[in-house]
């Protein structure tokens, strides 16, 4: 029990910003370190830059493997050359978000106080917002004055809304993809059983788990398992497993007797392998918290007032995690203002996660958007 | 992307002829983009548009046009007050829910708008509809009665009248045949009434 698992680092690409960072709660980090990875070449005047924002799950390694999980970059499908997000036009910087636990400051990272444990249970709740200033400090520091684009979907796509807000003039085009202007009480619903899951397991130790030397495993894996089901439809799931029987050797209540359980079982417990549980809680809060109204008075238009960035909205017809309505209604926010916004729904019948697979009109959709974008901010 | 701008249906060229360089202008229906690909290139305005078709939406915003799925009759409430120098609707007006409500929007979030329409007073619809007593069929209203989406016919002097009862001035119209080119009637608009095909109007604000 003398091994430390949580804190055994894979040394991950990243750079320390000694100034720390002031957090929406109020408190503040001593210093803040965000790992990134970039990929293509950043152009003379600095111009083609274009910044992926992170999913919940999702992390820096955007389109090269994972080093500590060995699997491919969640989102090749999409950025790389000859690519939607072309790494041979764009420079494409990947960030793993604060809060984060793929080496970006957050509960796994060392406490403060200098005790050499984590800060754990103990890191201060972040907000979206304290994730995009941390982005732009990265930002700053690789010489970029103005981002061509912020991309993402789901929680990235959060994040582009906020980026948006809050440093209009240094985002030339922005796409928020399957996302929401606030998380509904439905989508915090979910969150708050796979929370609840984590803090029941006996091996959470009330967050402490590392100094035990184990991890809330049974209980992150049935976060993620709950969380997974809301990023599918319920035709993807019928089309995929129906009612296949995977074990029909005898009947009992618990265990994957049904395709679809050993699927989700196995969702799960992948999951843990790669996520750490303080992380996920840190983050899934984050998300709760976003309400880009809330912090204009309730209008939401406000947040984006005499905007020139041009936008892109993007929703899924199956997604029933952030419905077509939460992007219609950010588009008619912007629509307030009289920005640039186009605005799609594409038909998938894949749910939440169609936008991190392999759909066709998605990815024509935003290569032509940022093709002409390219043309309008004379990137050519 | 192709900067030379390309060549585009006779109607579309002329709306186009009736917008000014450099302004802000948005397309109501603007199917694949066509014309706020034209007006871009041509003419460097700020054009977007607005199409109820996912299909022409996707189609337009994969060519880099910046185009929002939404309908007329709903989604013009959301811009504010004199967002743009022009508001178009072409060949439109007479498939929305609530034509004088739609023309009421246009003008109040653009200070003109340019509206084209198939003219319901054609002689040949007319004709069709003195001698057979049936709801008229030609090229240009090819639909029967009862799937046709063109919910509000009108004639030209129709629209000239609702323009005077809303207090919108007429600052330029012709009428035009059924392929957009334009028709010599501009003198009369009893003539217009009765022998163009289309009637296309720039109006603004009293």
């Amino acid at each position: 029990m003398d091994q430390s698992p949580s804190l055994a680092e894979t040394q991950h690409q990243s750079v320390t910003f000694p100034g720390g960072l002031t957090l929406d709660c109020g408190r503040a980090l001593a210093t803040v370190t965000v790992a990134h990875r970039t990929y293509g070449t950043l152009n003379a005047d600095k111009s083609n830059a274009i910044l992926i924002c992170q999913p919940l799950t999702c992390d820096q390694y955007v389109a090269e493997p994972n080093p500590e999980t060995g699997k491919p970059g969640w989102w090749e499908l999409m950025v790389g050359p000859g690519k939607p997000v072309d790494t041979d036009r764009y420079f494409v910087i990947g960030t793993n978000v604060l809060g984060g636990c793929m080496g970006t400051t957050g509960p796994r990272s060392p406490h403060e106080d200098g005790s050499g444990q984590p800060w754990g249970t103990a890191f201060p709740q972040v907000t979206i917002q304290d994730m995009v200033r941390a982005q732009k400090l990265l930002i700053d520091h690789l010489g970029i004055t103005r981002l061509f684009a912020v991309v993402g979907g789901s929680m990235g796509g959060m994040q582009v809304l906020a980026w948006a807000a809050l440093y209009p003039a240094h985002v030339f085009a922005a796409v928020p993809v399957a996302t929401a202007s606030y998380h509904s009480a439905q989508n915090i619903a979910f969150h708050e059983i796979g929370r609840q899951a984590i803090a029941a397991d006996p091996y959470f130790y009330a967050g402490r788990y590392w100094s035990e030397g184990v991890r809330p495993e049974r209980g992150l894996a049935v976060a993620r398992m709950t969380a997974h089901i809301t990023y599918v439809s319920e035709e993807a799931l019928t089309r995929k497993f129906g009612r296949k029987l995977q074990n029909a050797e005898g009947l009992s209540a618990l265990g994957d007797q049904f395709a679809v359980e050993s699927y989700l079982q196995y969702q799960g417990s992948s999951f843990v392998q790669r996520f750490d549980a303080n992380a996920y809680l840190t983050i899934t809060r984050a998300m709760d918290l976003f309400d880009l109204a809330a912090d204009h008075a309730g209008v939401l238009s406000a947040a984006f007032r005499g905007t020139k960035t041009r936008f892109l909205l993007v929703s899924f017809s199956s997604d029933w995690l952030f419905p077509t309505a939460q992007s219609r209604a950010i588009a008619r926010a912007l629509n307030h203002v009289a920005a640039n916004v186009s605005f799609v729904e594409v038909q998938s019948d894949k749910g939440h996660d169609a936008f991190l697979l392999d759909e066709p009109d998605f990815h024509q959709t935003l290569r032509g958007f940022l093709a002409g974008c390219a043309e309008h901010a004379g990137l050519i | 992307m192709n900067a030379i701008p390309r060549k585009i249906r006779v109607d579309l060229a002329l709306i186009a002829e009736l917008v000014a360089p450099g302004t802000r202008v948005l397309d109501i229906g603007c199917a694949d983009g066509t014309l706020i690909d034209h007006l871009f290139r041509a003419k460097n305005c700020d054009a977007r548009g607005i199409e109820l078709d996912m299909r022409e939406v996707q189609r337009s915003v994969t060519h880099g046009l910046p185009v929002m799925q939404g309908d007329a009759d709903t989604e013009l409430v959301n811009y504010p007050d004199n967002a743009f120098d022009y508001v178009i609707l072409s060949r439109t007006l007479q498939a929305v829910e609530k034509p004088r409500e739609v023309l009421a929007q246009m003008l109040r979030i653009g200070t003109h708008a340019i509206v084209s329409f198939p003219n319901f007073g054609h002689w040949s619809l007319r004709l069709q509809l003195l001698t057979k007593g049936r709801m008229p069929m030609t090229a240009g209203w090819n639909r029967m009665w009862f799937e046709t989406p063109n919910i509000h016919p009108c004639t030209i002097s129709d629209f000239f009248a609702l323009c005077d009862q809303d207090n919108y001035i007429v600052e330029d119209w012709l009428a035009a045949d059924e392929q957009g080119a334009r028709a010599p009637w501009r003198r009369s608009r009893h003539l217009a009434n009765l022998f163009g095909e289309q009637g296309l109007f720039l109006l603004r604000k009293a």
